[in-house]
């Protein structure tokens, strides 16, 4: 250090929570130790673990576990259920956007009323819902009664245990999750940016293209995140809708757990399953802040 | 320019209703190639909208707007060469400031390369140069408002419309920006349709003023007319000062008439300035155009007066007036010297006014 320069400050100093901060922070801390880091950790534990012949874990370490994670039928159902996942992020996107973005421009006494009925599925059982779409999906339920009383001629359709059944189910349960975060943006768009954007010559695709996207990317992010990762472990669905027949990582993990009596197994999966977001999300963060 | 009385805008009988509420109400107007023309009123009296009919944000009710002798009443503002400078400048905050520049010349797909010298050409223009590959968070207001500018010039518009532009800058900088617009606008050739409440500026940068007043176009004409000979009440208060007196018409005589004034104070005006029928007038005057002198002097309009109240406002001394007869006036005197402050509270001078100087204005 130069002579004569004042001495060091500690930078963070000024920025570190005092104790009001920490006293305010104290229940979800404690919520987020009881909750997240101990399974968590447990979880981490029980991986290396062996299990015994009734479906016990015994304290031994092995590596045995992560090396079945690494079996191709596991990798190829880690591999479906991305694409589902993926498959059903990129369909809430695209449906959600439009609603979102008209919601967040309309006059605001209306705008209140939309977003209630974006909302209003919140009110029923997630699982009463899933039900609720197995009667309209399946062979003699109310869309091919539908078809076959228009007399179309076509159908009935094969749609419940399918995995069109399953992303239906998904898109589904989870639009509301793109949509609510995109319109939390689009509500933020200052409109004489738009103008500006047409007053110098862009049509109303170019205009949504480079500023209305840009501008709302932050809520496509956030509504992406919040699809795509509760849906790649969702099982409920999976398991009422595609009637088991297309397992999804969720499914597997629940069933080692419950049915197969392997948690050591079980455990390995999640704590893969944990990693792949890890990973991805400091990817992303780390590209987001480069770009910044 | 060869043809400068060529119209670029061309307004004809122009409504635009909100609702119920007439914003824009029959107006028309024509501004020249090369024109320096503001809209100038108080907020809520239809200049924005007038503004935002040329730019094409909205579509007129009733009549025509004309650009460069081409109806394009309907037609979107994407493909009018027309650019708007916002109030809020609404630089895109995701894009740097060589990018919102140039983001016209990219939405009319001009070549890069001469792109870029454009972008280069313009923001040398408002000498940001070395900000170019700044954001617009990153800048200062005066910084972002000469961005604006040059977005809104690079397409090369046929017109620019520039939405009270300067409004959030701090006084002094305002200044400096208003002789800037005002060269920049000469130097360009370009007509400029600007809009403020500030008459100030309007007086300052204007080649033609259009005063608006509740969706009407009140008064159209240079800086000196709007200001010396207001046509009505709204323009003789809005534009400047004015003691505004209401009077009756007592007689006439050759090329001069006799108002009096509700106190009984007689006043000499031109006759021309009458309507030949009229038997009662509203007359006007600046505060600045009444003499005051300590002696009695021999001209037209002289009277005697007390002065109430006197404050000090630096290059002026304003002073309030009450003529023997009871008619208030508000004057406003040059301060010469710091050693001659000749006139103070109590005080009974002769004013006069010189016949020129009192204008008949229409009531509201």
């Amino acid at each position: 250090m130069l002579a004569g320069t004042a001495p060091a400050v500690p930078v963070s100093d000024h920025n570190r929570p005092g104790w009001k901060a920490w006293a305010l922070l104290a229940p979800m801390v404690l919520w987020l130790i009881l909750f997240v880091v101990v399974p968590g950790l447990i979880l981490l534990v029980y991986s290396f673990c062996e299990r015994d012949e009734i479906g016990g874990v015994m304290f031994t370490f092995t590596w045995e576990n992560y090396a079945r994670v690494f079996d191709p039928v596991y990798l190829r159902i880690f591999g479906r259920s991305v694409w589902y996942a993926a498959l059903t992020t990129a369909i809430c996107a695209v449906v959600g956007y439009p609603v979102a973005y008209y919601i967040a421009r309309v006059p605001e006494t209306l705008r209140n009323k939309l977003l209630l009925l974006v909302m209003v599925p919140f009110w029923t059982s997630f699982l009463i819902r899933t039900f609720a779409w197995i009667t309209i999906l399946k062979q003699e339920g109310l869309l091919n009664s539908l078809v076959k009383a228009m007399g179309a001629g076509i159908g009935p359709f094969d749609l419940l245990y399918t995995p069109t059944a399953v992303v239906i189910g998904l898109v589904y349960a989870y639009l509301p999750f793109m949509i609510l975060p995109i319109y939390g943006s689009a509500e933020k768009l200052d409109n004489s940016l738009i103008e500006a954007a047409y007053d110098l010559g862009a049509s109303p695709v170019r205009a949504f293209s480079s500023v209305i996207v840009p501008l709302t990317m932050p809520g496509i992010a956030a509504g992406t995140l919040l699809v795509f990762v509760p849906a790649i472990g969702m099982f409920a669905i999976t398991d009422l809708m595609g009637g088991a027949k297309v397992p999804m990582i969720g499914n597997v993990i629940q069933n080692q757990f419950l049915l197969a009596r392997n948690w050591p197994f079980g455990a390995a999966l999640g704590v893969v399953f944990m990693l792949m977001f890890v990973v991805t999300y400091v990817i992303l963060q780390r590209r987001a802040s480069r770009s910044a | 320019m060869a043809d400068t009385d060529r119209p670029m805008i061309e307004l004809r009988g122009v409504t635009k209703r909100f609702g119920g509420f007439t914003a824009v109400n029959r107006v028309s107007l024509t501004v020249k190639a090369g024109e320096f023309l503001t809209l100038l009123g108080p907020s809520g009296c239809g200049k924005t909208t007038l503004l935002r009919l040329l730019a094409g944000f909205e579509m007129p009710d009733e009549g025509m707007v004309l650009l460069d002798g081409e109806d394009v009443s309907h037609v979107p503002p994407y493909r009018r060469s027309v650019n708007q400078v916002f109030q809020s400048y609404a630089l895109f905050p995701h894009l740097t400031v060589r990018e919102n520049v140039g983001f016209g010349l990219r939405m009319q797909q001009v070549p890069v390369a001469e792109a870029s010298d454009r972008i280069v050409a313009a923001l040398r223009m408002v000498s940001l140069v070395e900000q170019a590959d700044k954001y617009p968070h990153q800048m200062s207001g005066g910084q972002r408002q000469r961005v604006a500018l040059a977005r809104a010039i690079v397409p090369r518009p046929k017109v620019l419309l520039l939405d009270e532009p300067l409004s959030a800058l701090d006084a002094k900088l305002r200044h400096g920006m208003q002789l800037e617009l005002k060269r920049l606008q000469r130097k360009l050739g370009m007509t400029f349709v600007f809009v403020t409440h500030d008459q100030e500026e309007a007086l300052t940068m204007s080649d033609r003023i259009a005063v608006i007043n509740k969706g009407r176009i009140e008064q159209l004409g240079n800086a000196s007319e709007i200001y010396h000979r207001p046509r009505t009440a709204f323009t003789a208060d809005f534009i400047g000062q004015a003691n505004l007196l209401e009077s009756s018409v007592v007689g006439r005589n050759g090329t001069t008439a006799r108002v009096r004034l509700e106190t009984g104070l007689e006043l000499v005006i031109a006759r021309a300035e009458l309507p030949d029928a009229a038997s009662k007038a509203l007359v006007s005057i600046r505060p600045e155009k009444i003499h005051i002198s300590r002696a009695p002097v021999t001209a037209e309009n002289v009277f005697q007066a007390r002065i109430e109240e006197e404050i000090f406002q630096g290059a002026t001394d304003s002073l309030q007036l009450v003529t023997d007869q009871g008619t208030r006036l508000h004057a406003l005197v040059a301060n010469e010297s710091a050693t001659q402050e000749a006139f103070h509270e109590g005080d009974t001078v002769y004013c006069s006014l010189h016949l020129d100087d009192l204008v008949i204005v229409q009531a509201e």
